[in-house]
């Protein structure tokens, strides 16, 4: 059992659920209500995740955030060591790769609100941002929940732009997905055994609260 | 009504074990920094290494208290790696041409050191029909009269070992019939894992990784003459950023305690 590496991938999946779940619901958000042309060209670059290669995503990313790159250079610049094979260009990837895990359960939940509750709070003359506050968001909670959750879930699992990007460096890039992989070529399957089961445990746990969270915003309409 | 309270104690008990797990981890994670401050050298090693170096590593530990950080990959994936700016600190190659390629890119202190030159050897593990021969008779044998299974070598792309393993093939005339038979390992360790875990019939792998105990107890071996190939000149080199406690490792490794943990693992050690 390598716990540096699950510690790493907590820290990951922690950070990728505090960064991405704001961004995501204000994605939602202009996704549920907003009406404007290109809506769905919009809905599917959110969904590319879900069934674009993890490979070419890292492929990408080499390109966009290596050393050759003027992005890449500016984060070299500012974070005094190349963005790529560290822990900051792992989270980067990980706010990609789980973006539709964080925007589509949101924006259903969301588009679920009867339109007459968000007009009546407007005209008791409510703010709109009085609005999220005390109709929106305990509305859309369990969808809020459901993507913390599957986002959570998923950044642990995140397989091929961790090796691609990553590097498996002990303490830094070495997630416990990598983990796992590096302790079969090592002949170390008792400890490649362990994590293994710790990670379909932590799966199904993540689905069974997603599909309880999910019975419960069925029920309420 | 009663729904949301249930939901809303279900996030806010969430919500209070993430900050308690984030909490202790970050306690973990300065820890971790306090090892870095005192410096914990990463390196870079050939996968052919794997268990040759982490004996090293342990014997070092064990001598002067000082921990190692290392990952096992192909040379060149490596090479690329550090090329792109991975914070390595010592390479270890299977191959000197990577370490001259990052020496011409002035990422390297020098050009480092001759360390070691390996040897590959076909291993089948013991319920495998494929029996080991030098000279390759009983998978020449297999493949002509079409019994052949699967063999194992490392991507001869960016391997050494999988390059090695090609000319020796090549040398003997089987290559382009062993061709549809091969499943390449992203690394020599990756290649010996298929060899030996019963799901091809056997591999090219290096010695060192079949003279280890994790494989010696599953299948045997022959070791393949070295004029079938380009000998594997495994050259090391300190990279520009190198810590003290790496530089120290580099010298454990010349010292004739590393040396001697090396030939162990059936390494010729240059200058002997």
């Amino acid at each position: 059992m390598d716990w540096t590496a699950l510690t790493l991938s907590i820290r990951l999946g922690l950070l990728t659920v505090v960064l991405l779940l704001p961004l995501a619901f204000v994605l939602a958000r202009w996704l549920a209500f907003g009406r404007f042309r290109g809506r769905g060209f919009v809905e599917a670059l959110v969904a590319l995740p879900l069934i674009l290669p993890p490979t070419v995503l890292g492929y990408y990313l080499l390109v966009a955030f290596g050393r050759a790159s003027p992005l890449g250079q500016a984060f070299e610049a500012a974070l005094g060591h190349p963005l790529v094979f560290s822990f900051e260009g792992l989270l980067l990837a990980s706010l990609l790769v789980n973006l539709p895990f964080a925007v589509q359960p949101m924006q259903n939940a969301l588009a679920a609100i009867p339109p007459n509750l968000r007009d009546a709070a407007r005209c008791c003359g409510l703010s709109p941002l009085a609005t999220i506050r005390r109709v929106e968001l305990p509305l859309a909670l369990p969808g809020i929940a459901t993507a913390a959750v599957l986002t959570f879930a998923h950044t642990l699992g995140e397989f091929g732009v961790v090796l691609m990007v990553g590097g498996s460096i002990p303490g830094e890039t070495r997630t416990i997905a990598i983990a796992i992989y590096d302790r079969v070529q090592a002949f170390d399957e008792a400890s490649a055994g362990v994590m293994a089961l710790v990670l379909l445990t932590l799966s199904l746990l993540a689905l069974g609260i997603t599909n309880t969270l999910a019975r419960r915003m069925v029920h309420r309409h | 009504m009663r729904r949301r309270a249930a939901i809303a104690r279900l996030l806010l008990g969430g919500a209070a074990t993430l900050v308690l797990v984030a909490a202790s981890d970050a306690r973990g994670q300065s820890r971790l920094h306090e090892q870095n401050l005192s410096g914990t050298p990463l390196i870079a090693a050939a996968a052919d290494l794997k268990f040759a170096l982490d004996e090293v590593i342990a014997q070092f530990r064990h001598d002067t208290g000082q921990r190692v950080r290392v990952t096992y990959g192909s040379s060149g994936n490596l090479a690329r790696q550090i090329a792109q700016g991975a914070p390595f600190e010592l390479f270890l190659s299977a191959d000197e041409r990577y370490v001259q390629w990052l020496a011409d890119r002035h990422l390297t202190r020098g050009d480092g050191e001759l360390y070691a030159i390996g040897r590959i050897v076909i291993f089948a593990p013991f319920d495998s029909p494929l029996r080991p021969d030098a000279q390759l008779s009983h998978l020449a044998r297999r493949l002509s009269d079409g019994t052949a299974g699967r063999l194992a070598i490392a991507n001869p792309e960016h391997a050494p070992y999988g390059r090695a393993a090609e000319q020796a093939l090549r040398s003997l005339g089987l290559w382009e019939a062993t061709r549809p038979h091969l499943v390449l390992g992203e690394n020599v360790a990756q290649a010996a894992q298929f060899a030996a875990s019963g799901n091809a019939d056997g591999g090219l792998i290096a010695h060192s990784l079949a003279l280890a105990p994790e494989l010696r107890g599953r299948g045997s071996y022959a070791l393949i003459p070295e004029s079938l190939h380009e000998p594997l000149r495994q050259r090391m080199v300190l990279l520009v950023g190198a810590s003290p406690a790496a530089e120290r490792f580099y010298e454990y490794l010349r010292s004739p305690a590393g040396r001697g943990i090396l030939a162990g693992y059936g390494f010729a050690i240059p200058g002997e």
